[in-house]
């Protein structure tokens, strides 16, 4: 088990517009079997796009112009995931790398039933079963994350909030993936259903030992559940390292910064809070 | 249920307004409507006495008040009396308007669903393919979709009638064979209703696939589309399951507005090929004063044209969960 | 952790589209009008240059010789009609008929559109429950032949109030954009702070929405223009239009009249009716990239971008 899971070499993404944007800019960082990696940064600094880049879901104009993204299968190979394609690169999804959406009001398809929508995995993913088999297994995965299986047969509007990001993650585990990347999983949810989330997701992680990459904008939540912790500040992971050593010796200041921005969220700074300004314009 | 009743409701109230608004338009008009028409008519020939009677009789030009006369009209709707076609005199207006629905209802029943189809499944696959050559289609269909019915059936006609002698150019059946149900008269209709039905699937497919290709494209950007292809889903659930199914919803919503232009695109179309149906007879109409005649192909159409919006909602209700809000 | 996850965030976080290329909120480059539009614009100005010169340089379009139903020659560009008229003058009279007809039943189309759509958005309760309930029933009611019977009890029909007419019998689906629209606007931020500020409802509606429905009223412009250059060649197809007025459509009723199919002058009956879908093609274009504008996951092309270089604001 000496290999990472994941590692990303030198990745840089850019949006091939008339003046190409780098949204990622040689970020490297590995990811360990079973760890939780937490990448912090504010809005558009390109950590969702480094997310996309890992399951190969940018779209144009996002294109990876360089650097490496490996994977270490189960057999301890490793597999180059930028060199998969067509039928390589679909079963590779999901069954080894899973993905929660921001938002889960939209992650769901809002035409079918949640129940329909799991048994899709199951489906287009080689396992033979029956009708039956995927339900039962849908059903069992709801119970997993603490939804009744009577919800299998709900639609994605007839769940709250909470209960759709329950259901992304019951998904999300349907193949029994070693990585799942979460984006801002928890954004848009109330802070009570929050936290039962993310104790959800330590819980599944000690029984399914999968490892996740946790992207927010949230550096304080990241403080709490995360094994190491990525800063990224316009396109580049600016720092790394583990709770414990950002918390107490940061050594980039936007990290201070960012570690600096709680109290005004409490309410009792000025309203007028400083705002990070890179590179020194504004 | 609820999302059934207010339709319901809702389509109930647009009945009412639509047989309002005919008993009401030719009132509105300044002077007295009968006046108004024998003008019209004495420029086109004398008025034969017979027709003078049913006119009035339609007009109730006794000196009612308007809602007497208005409870009249109503009476009358229900017992399907529009009075009696002037141009196809003695026959009532109702006959000669059911001798025209079967041919109208074929002819445009038919092609709305083809040209539905081909817009949906076609307009689908050019959003999916966003982005690459297919998009150079764009231009050409948004050049379509302004060609005008009744021009492009005359192109047709020119083209596959005259020139090529493909196709014949007029009428709704060889008037050689007697009409009935035998294969004889069903392949003669069939073969003339060709050309009229190709325009109309040509000149309403375009509008249909633009709308649907750009619902396609935005839908292709939501979440759980971006979900099913991290799910590692096959391309064609990915397509069928996800983005069409979801792209279709709005087309099926705003149905009442392209089997608007589809039904104004068919009275010309017919028209020009003086196909029997009912927009050939409403013009016919209009050309001989007829306005018993007027009124019952107007109030037809309008009713068809609901009922068949009231049955594409009662669908919309089975094929979005969202509008079954079960409390 | 107690605090909520959104205050962190950018300020529009929560209103912008998820979309991956752009992770929230980010800065758009807008390209400044597509080819489309350039093409859609180019086309539509043309034919307005020749509309307005209509009448000097189409000044007798009714004009006969003694050649009838000359195939297009030197002489006559695109040939005569059967009592030898020149089609090419009576093309361009028609411009000015049609033109006409478009920008005016396209204003009042806007016009309707607006006091039913926007007025009864922002109004709310009973007025927006009877505009919309009316708006949805004109949608549903055909078209065309309340067009043809209106038309036909109408008495002096001259072009304008044939457009007038068009324009009622055709505003309802350009107020339901129009609604939805403003039911947007309505309840974001920013109005919501004018009407603490409590300004008035004019004002709000004047400087908050308006400008904001800039785009779709443009669209619904467009949009009725070409609804209604197609409904009066239809009408005047028909023999139902303007009488002694001029339109391309007046010139199709006239040609199928007088048989120019069966003689073979395509000469005639081409041109008038190849303008109609150029004109609509043009306006179509420019409407293609009006919604592009408002939408702009339509864009086809890579035009969006993160703020990746952005740092405060």
């Amino acid at each position: 088990m000496s290999q990472p899971l994941l590692s990303i070499n030198n990745l840089t993404v850019q949006y091939q517009v008339a003046t190409p944007v780098t949204a990622v800019n040689d970020v490297s960082l590995y990811i360990d079997p079973g760890e939780i990696y937490g990448l912090a940064g504010e809005s558009g600094c390109g950590k969702s796009t480094l997310a996309y880049a890992v399951t190969r879901l940018l779209q144009p104009p996002a294109a990876i112009t360089g650097g490496s993204i490996e994977w270490t299968a189960s057999d301890d190979s490793r597999i180059d995931i930028l060199r998969l394609d067509g039928e390589t690169l679909r079963t590779f999804r999901w069954e080894e790398i899973a993905m929660v959406f921001q938002g889960a009001m939209n992650a769901l398809n809002p035409v079918h039933t949640i129940g329909s929508q799991i048994a899709d995995v199951f489906k287009d993913h080689g396992t033979r079963m029956t009708r039956a088999e995927r339900t039962a297994r849908a059903a069992e995965l709801l119970r997993t994350v603490g939804i009744d299986d009577k919800r299998l047969k709900s639609y994605p509007h007839e769940l709250s909030g909470g209960m759709r990001q329950r259901v992304m993650i019951a998904m999300a585990l349907a193949l029994r993936p070693r990585l799942i990347v979460m984006d801002e999983p928890t954004t848009a949810l109330d802070v009570v259903v929050q936290r039962n989330i993310l104790e959800e997701i330590n819980r599944l992680r000690g029984e399914f030992g999968f490892a996740v990459l946790f992207i927010t904008h949230d550096l304080g939540l990241l403080l709490e559940i995360s094994d190491r912790i990525g800063i990224m500040l316009t396109g580049r992971l600016v720092e790394q390292g583990t709770p414990h050593a950002l918390q107490n010796s940061p050594q980039h200041d936007y990290t201070q910064h960012l570690l600096n921005s709680f109290p005004s969220l409490r309410g009792d700074l000025p309203l007028t809070g400083t705002r990070y300004v890179a590179g020194g314009s504004r | 249920m609820r999302y059934y009743l207010r339709k319901l409701g809702f389509y109930l109230i647009a009945t009412w307004i639509a047989i309002t608004l005919n008993f009401l338009l030719p009132r509105l008009v300044k002077g007295n409507p009968v006046d108004v028409i024998l003008a019209k008519t004495q420029s086109s020939g004398p008025m034969p006495p017979e027709a003078r009677h049913a006119l009035e009789l339609q007009f109730g030009l006794s000196h009612d008040p308007l809602i007497v006369q208005y409870v009249h009209y109503l009476g009358n709707l229900f017992t399907g009396n529009f009075g009696l076609s002037v141009s196809n005199y003695p026959t009532p207006a109702i006959d000669v308007v059911a001798q025209a629905i079967p041919w109208t209802l074929v002819l445009v029943g038919l092609s709305t669903v083809i040209s539905y189809i081909i817009g949906v499944v076609f307009g689908s696959w050019l959003g999916w393919k966003r982005g690459s050559w297919t998009d150079g289609l764009l231009p050409v269909s948004t050049f379509i979709s302004a060609i005008p019915y009744f021009w492009l059936a005359l192109v047709l006609v020119y083209i596959f009638g005259l020139t090529l002698h493909w196709f014949p150019v007029a009428g709704g059946y060889d008037l050689n064979i007697v009409p009935a149900f035998t294969p004889e008269f069903i392949g003669s209709a069939i073969y003339y209703g060709v050309l009229p039905a190709f325009t109309i699937v040509l000149a309403s497919v375009s509008g249909q696939l633009l709308s649907t290709r750009n619902m396609m494209v935005s839908t292709m950007a939501e979440d759980y589309v971006t979900t099913a292809r991290a799910k590692g889903l096959r391309q064609r659930r990915v397509f069928g399951s996800y983005a069409m199914r979801n792209a279709l919803l709005p087309s099926v919503a705003g149905f009442a507005m392209s089997l608007g232009f589809i039904v104004n695109g068919s009275v010309v179309t017919e028209t020009v090929f003086s196909y029997p149906g009912v927009g050939f007879t409403l013009l016919q109409a209009v050309q001989n004063n007829d306005y018993p005649l007027m009124q019952a192909v107007f109030l037809v159409i309008t009713l068809a044209v609901l009922g068949a919006n009231l049955v594409v909602d009662i669908v919309y209700g089975f094929i979005d969960p969202r509008t079954r809000l079960a409390n | 952790m107690t605090f909520s996850q959104q205050e962190l965030a950018e300020p529009d976080l929560s209103k912008s589209e998820p979309d991956l290329s752009d992770e929230t909120g980010g800065r758009r480059i807008v390209r400044r009008g597509s080819w489309k539009f350039w093409v859609g614009i180019a086309i539509c100005a043309l034919f307005a240059i020749i509309a307005a010169l209509g009448p000097l340089l189409a000044p007798n379009p009714n004009q006969t010789n003694s050649d009838g139903l000359q195939a297009p020659s030197l002489q006559h560009l695109l040939g005569t009609t059967n009592i030898g008229q020149d089609v090419l003058t009576q093309v361009i009279a028609g411009t000015t008929g049609s033109v006409i007809i478009g920008v005016v039943a396209g204003a009042l189309t806007v016009v309707l559109s607006m006091i039913f759509g926007v007025g009864g958005a922002f109004l709310g309760g009973k007025w927006d429950e009877a505009s919309s309930l009316l708006s949805n029933v004109f949608l549903v009611i055909p078209g065309l032949p309340l067009l043809i019977i209106v038309t036909d009890y109408v008495q002096s029909r001259d072009i304008l109030v044939i457009a007038v007419v068009i324009s009622l019998v055709s505003w309802a689906g350009a107020a339901r954009v129009l609604r939805a629209q403003t039911l947007s606007v309505r309840s974001r931020d920013y109005v919501d702070a004018a009407r603490v500020a409590s300004e008035s409802t004019w004002r709000i509606m004047l400087r908050e929405i308006l400008p904001n429905l800039m785009p779709i009223i443009a669209s619904q412009f467009v949009f009725g223009a070409l609804g209604a250059i197609l409904a009066e060649a239809g009408l005047s197809f028909l023999g139902l239009g303007a009488p002694g007025g001029r339109s391309w459509g007046s010139i199709l009723f006239f040609a199928q009249n007088a048989q120019a199919i069966s003689l073979g002058a395509w000469w005639w009956f081409v041109p008038p009716g190849l303008c109609i879908a150029v004109l609509g093609a043009a306006l179509g274009l420019i409407n293609f990239s009006i919604d592009e504008q408002i939408n702009p996951r339509l864009r086809t092309l890579a035009v969006l971008r993160p703020k990746a270089k952005r740092g405060g604001k």
